[in-house]
């Protein structure tokens, strides 16, 4: 299935959740925070909520800023 | 100076300069620079992670650990109230429901300067959310006022353009919000030497936030331990009360005892 990550269009095996998207992205273990369809999903849910075909993933991390 | 601490959203600072981490050369320069500040509040933004491209890089947050400093996430590049808001939540659960956020919503690129109505509504937004909001603003009183009574645990109107340099253009605008103010005052952006933050710490503001000022610098750690002393040397010439200024001379050394 096809989902929007970022803002570009990603593939992934159907019926992902969010932490099989984070380790396939190799940001295991890292501090991220994650966005879908605009609703914040928290880490301790990551891995029970699924991604769906056309979903709007967000993940974010802090870079530096003023 | 032991006991001279500063108090925002109920925690207790020693150090009265925060520090962003934005515009340096790498890591290691920013971890240098904020440890060479003393600063313990520094600023970080949120932005999307790099998809596919260095996943081993280390992360800002690596360098500037949150058990060490008071993380101060912003929203820097939101032109509306509700990026801004989104942001903040976004940011709350990056650093594990951390509730203080810097709140500034702009107005245009080329200015960088506040846009007041987007900030005022993602002000009510933010404090019902729960958050403790930290707000960069114009130098206007009214305005100021208005995110006070909102429930702002600090205003932070800035001394000129973000990344300006120019130091505080409008000292008596800044002066006229703390007298009313009943929170902390900080001056946010516009500092561009160390001789900006004095002024700004011995007008009474609580404490000074600059990035710019130190990362642009020829040698930013230098800059770092320089602001870092300024903002002290402010401070105390603030708490012991300048001298009055005159308009003639008045002679240090005694006039008795002069040979003939």
């Amino acid at each position: 299935m096809h989902i929007s990550l970022n803002g570009e269009s990603y593939q992934l095996a159907e019926g992902s959740s969010i932490e099989q998207l984070l380790t396939q992205l190799e940001f295991t273990g890292k501090r991220v925070a994650v966005e879908v369809n605009q609703e914040i999903v928290p880490r301790s849910q990551h891995s029970q909520t699924l991604l769906n075909e056309g979903d709007q993933v967000e993940v974010v991390q802090a870079i530096g800023g003023g | 100076m032991l006991n001279d601490l500063m108090t925002i959203a109920g925690k207790s600072y020693r150090s009265r300069l925060l520090v962003g981490t934005g515009k340096y050369k790498d890591l290691e320069e920013t971890r240098l620079a904020i440890e060479a500040s003393g600063a313990e509040i520094v600023t970080v933004a949120v932005r999307r992670t790099n998809i596919g491209q260095n996943p081993g890089e280390p992360n800002l947050l690596d360098v500037i650990t949150p058990d060490r400093y008071t993380i101060l996430p912003n929203t820097a590049g939101c032109y509306t109230a509700e990026d801004a808001v989104r942001t903040c939540r976004l940011a709350r659960e990056l650093l594990d429901g951390h509730k203080l956020v810097k709140l500034e919503v702009l107005g245009d690129q080329k200015t960088l300067y506040p846009d007041m109505e987007e900030t005022l509504k993602a002000m009510k937004t933010l404090v019902a959310d729960g958050f403790d909001v930290m707000v960069y603003c114009n130098d206007d009183p009214i305005a100021a006022q208005k995110l006070e009574d909102m429930g702002a645990c600090a205003i932070m109107p800035l001394g000129s353009l973000i990344g300006s340099g120019l130091g505080i253009l409008n000292p008596h605008n800044i002066r006229i919000i703390m007298e009313s103010a009943k929170i902390p005052v900080l001056v946010d952006a516009g500092v561009g030497t160390a001789s900006d933050a004095a002024i700004a710490m011995e007008m009474g503001c609580e404490a000074v936030l600059m990035n710019t000022a130190i990362a642009a610098a020829r040698d930013p750690i230098l800059m770092a331990s320089a602001m870092k002393k300024a903002i002290e040397a402010g401070r105390e010439a603030y708490l012991a009360g300048r001298m009055p200024r005159k308009k003639y001379a008045s002679a240090s050394s005694p006039l008795d005892g002069l040979i003939d």
